[in-house]
């Protein structure tokens, strides 16, 4: 098996890029009500930022920015943050994610929907990031132990 | 054995590229999709969802509005079926690195 080969300039222009394209990501996510975009996009980008680290610069690396344990939280967590919307919008009278019922004092209903979609899309995106880089940790394992 | 492949491949091209022919343009506003009201005569939805997605939400995207709020709980059922795939890749290759140890 091929070793793990350490290139100085490839590590430092991914430690320069990913905070770029991380910042990237998080503006996809919360610029989808203006523009294309949305919870999938922004999570598949923040994604690349984090994986970029971790093959750039080995498992060891990359568990220093986001350790392999915190990926499987990250994930329900998100799952959490979409049905919790609804589930509270149910509670305080609507329907399951009826976004206008959400109990925030002092919003109309119009603009309570408008905040309820950008949280679900929060929660939409930390599950793509996390399960996308779930799928490469869980490939990767024990490659470089060998 | 191989020419009768291609042969097979050529054919679905010809098909496809037929079938295209009849496709409306894109972007005319006479399509049926964009009318009113269907063939059958009932009223369509998306006239509704176009007309009526920034007055109920506020976003001007009208794709999220229609992803985040009109139809949000097949959303919802997408989250969960992504979720679904890591726990699946988690169990497949956790079961290997135990085999191989």
């Amino acid at each position: 098996m091929k070793r793990h080969f350490e290139s100085p300039i490839v590590l430092l222009g991914a430690r320069l890029l990913s905070p770029y394209i991380m910042v990237f990501g998080w503006y996809v996510i919360f610029h989808g009500h203006y523009s294309p975009g949305g919870g999938f996009q922004g999570g598949a980008l923040l994604a690349a930022s984090v994986l970029l680290i971790r093959v750039a610069g080995g498992a060891h690396l990359g568990n220093l920015q986001i350790k392999e344990w915190v990926n499987n939280p990250i994930a329900a967590i998100g799952v959490l943050i979409y049905f919790g919307t609804g589930l509270v919008a149910a509670l305080a009278g609507g329907y399951f994610l009826d976004y206008g019922e959400l109990p925030i004092p002092g919003v109309e209903a119009a603009w309570l929907r408008y905040i309820g979609i950008l949280i679900i899309e929060v929660g939409i995106g930390l599950t793509v990031m996390a399960v996308l880089v779930m799928i490469y940790d869980n490939i990767v394992t024990g490659e470089d132990n060998d | 054995m191989k020419a009768l492949k291609i042969l097979t491949l050529v054919f679905f091209a010809a098909v496809l590229i037929y079938a295209s022919l009849d496709l409306p343009y894109r972007g005319d506003p006479g399509n049926y999709m964009h009318a009113e009201r269907s063939m059958t005569d009932t009223p369509v939805k998306g006239s509704y969802f176009i007309q009526e997605a920034y007055n109920d939400a506020r976003t001007p995207n009208m794709v999220t509005v229609v992803l985040g709020d009109y139809r949000s709980i097949d959303t919802f059922g997408e989250q969960v079926v992504i979720y679904a795939v890591g726990l699946i890749t988690l169990l497949i290759f956790k079961k290997r690195r135990r085999d191989k140890e």
